[in-house]
């Protein structure tokens, strides 16, 4: 048997002390690290934050009910305040909040045009006296594959739209938000081609699932959240809720959409949340619901089965 | 340049351990503090896609700044850099293993099949795992230092993988990743023009003393 005698090591075999031990630190810090992580993430998983409910706008009075609302429990304020998606602050969801403080909401006015008996102009306040306020809980889905429960308050869109009184051939609505370069401080780079344009087919438009939303939690809508007027449209993917919207206007053509101009591979006109669409750089098929550990499931349009019949006949995997 | 004295090298090396473990430390004391917003999975995701990709750059970055300021000392930070690399990586590459898939292979395979941005990022981590194996001075020793330079010349693959990955997963505003791509460009760009000097002067040399016949 070969035994080697210490003088036979030469000494550069010899790892230096403070080599291994600092090694050794490497791996224990790293498991520790880890372990730590998973804890401080489990330990969030099963603590309480629905009451982080806070006061923020005017409390909207003469709020009612509807059958459309879900019982699901809803995300807390802060969340749905926190993490958004609004690029013309930043492209960043958690800076929104932050950078839209100072927005300004009023006065603010909304123009309809296009095919229409008459264009015309309505401020704010009027639009809100068109239709009692109704709280409308909503699924909200991410087409980047998280999700929310929203209480969102608003008017059905229909009851805007009749209004507006468009012409027999109107098959489109689209819809703009405000250019406000001075206020909105991704407007000045071309991050994407302002102003956003979003749009639905007038079918779409008129169901009663589809709202324009002016608050959130009774309240009257965080400037995060799209004050003072946004669209909601809860079985299509959240970017097509276009926020703080200053033009509603009515075609015959399927109008553009910001995204889609973006990238027309990834993002459709219709953008019907649909399991079994994938985008091309992600699956659908599942979501994490905010303040949620585990993915569930997503539902096909959001789990708003009433909205199938709008798109008999309709091949989704082209039309996506 | 005098090396500092050695004293002061085991020092700076235990603060530069200690920074290094820095954002992980953030991460978890977030963690445990509400910290993380709304979507704490994205975050841990990102912070340490983010990290992975900065310790790249700054392991790529020891050579240049060694040369450059001739502090030969450097080197000897190089690996425990490299290493944090490779943590970094691997604490990101769990996220997606454990925290978003949940173990489930056969999404991950097929998101790996499908997904460019997913093959481009686990590319990046495999090219980084013989490097950290190798990462003992007993390796050095195994594989020779020639052939151990040229296993670990894959950092340039992997990083250049980790910003194509992090290029493929933006939406719009492709700011960050550009950044983190220009800053490698720079730092591979110095390598090949040191390379190039090198060859420029040998051939002068070849030409002043001709090889004996």
């Amino acid at each position: 048997m070969l035994i080697k005698k210490p003088s036979d090591i030469p000494s550069s075999e010899i790892t230096p002390k403070s080599t291994y031990m600092s090694r050794r630190n490497f791996i224990v810090g790293a498991a520790a690290s880890g372990a730590a992580l998973a804890g401080g993430l489990y330990l969030r998983e099963h603590s309480d934050n629905s009451s982080d409910v806070q006061a923020s706008g005017v409390k909207l009075a003469g709020v009612v009910k509807s059958p459309f609302s879900t019982t699901e429990p809803a995300t807390s304020f802060k969340d749905i305040t926190n993490y958004n998606n609004y690029y013309e602050f930043s492209t960043d969801k958690y800076e929104p909040n932050g950078l839209s403080k100072d927005f300004r909401t009023r006065p603010w006015s909304v123009s309809f045009d296009g095919m229409v008996k008459k264009p015309k102009k309505l401020d704010i306040d009027a639009i809100l006296k068109l239709a009692p306020l109704e709280e409308r809980i909503y699924r909200h889905r991410c087409v980047e594959g998280w999700s929310m429960v929203i209480p969102w308050v608003g008017i059905p869109l229909s009851a805007v739209i009749k209004q507006a009184d468009p012409l027999p051939g109107a098959k489109f609505v689209a819809f703009q938000t405000v250019m406000a370069p001075d206020q909105m401080p991704n407007q000045k780079r071309d991050v994407l081609d302002w102003p956003y344009v979003e749009g639905l087919r007038m079918d779409e438009a008129m169901h009663p699932l589809a709202i324009l939303a002016v608050g959130l939690y009774d309240e009257t809508l965080p400037n995060v959240d799209g004050a003072p007027l946004r669209l909601v449209v809860p079985w299509k993917y959240g970017f097509k809720g276009i926020k703080a919207i200053v033009k509603i206007s009515f075609t015959d053509t399927m109008p553009p959409t910001t995204w889609n101009k973006m990238a027309p591979d990834e993002y459709g006109f219709y953008s019907n949340v649909n399991p079994n669409k994938d985008h091309p750089r992600w699956s659908q098929a599942t979501e994490r619901r905010i303040g949620e550990f585990r993915k569930r499931p997503t539902l096909m349009f959001n789990g708003y089965d009433q909205v199938a019949s709008l798109y008999n006949g309709l091949d989704l995997q082209k039309n996506y | 340049m005098k090396p500092p004295p050695e004293k002061w090298i085991r020092t700076l090396k235990v603060a530069a351990f200690l920074s290094c473990l820095g954002p992980a430390a953030v991460l978890t004391w977030k963690g445990f503090h509400d910290g993380l917003g709304a979507n704490p999975i994205d975050v841990i995701t990102r912070t340490t896609g983010k990290w992975t990709l900065t310790f790249l750059l700054i392991t790529l970055s020891v050579t240049p700044v060694r040369k450059l300021s001739g502090q030969a000392f450097l080197i000897r930070f190089r690996r425990m850099l490299g290493n944090f690399a490779f943590f970094y990586g691997t604490l990101h590459l769990m996220t997606y293993v454990w925290l978003d898939k949940f173990f489930d292979v056969h999404a991950m395979l097929h998101d790996i099949v499908k997904r460019r941005f997913i093959t481009a990022g686990l590319t990046a981590w495999l090219l980084m795992l013989p490097l950290a194996l190798t990462s003992t001075t007993g390796w050095i020793r195994r594989l020779g230092g020639k052939r151990w330079q040229m296993l670990h010349r894959l950092i340039y693959f992997s990083a250049a993988a980790g910003v194509i990955h992090f290029i493929w997963l933006v939406k719009a505003d492709l700011r960050r990743p550009l950044t983190y791509g220009a800053i490698l460009i720079a730092l591979l760009a110095y390598r090949l023009i040191v390379w190039a000097m090198n060859r420029i002067r040998l051939r002068k040399e070849n030409v002043r003393q001709p090889v004996r016949a």
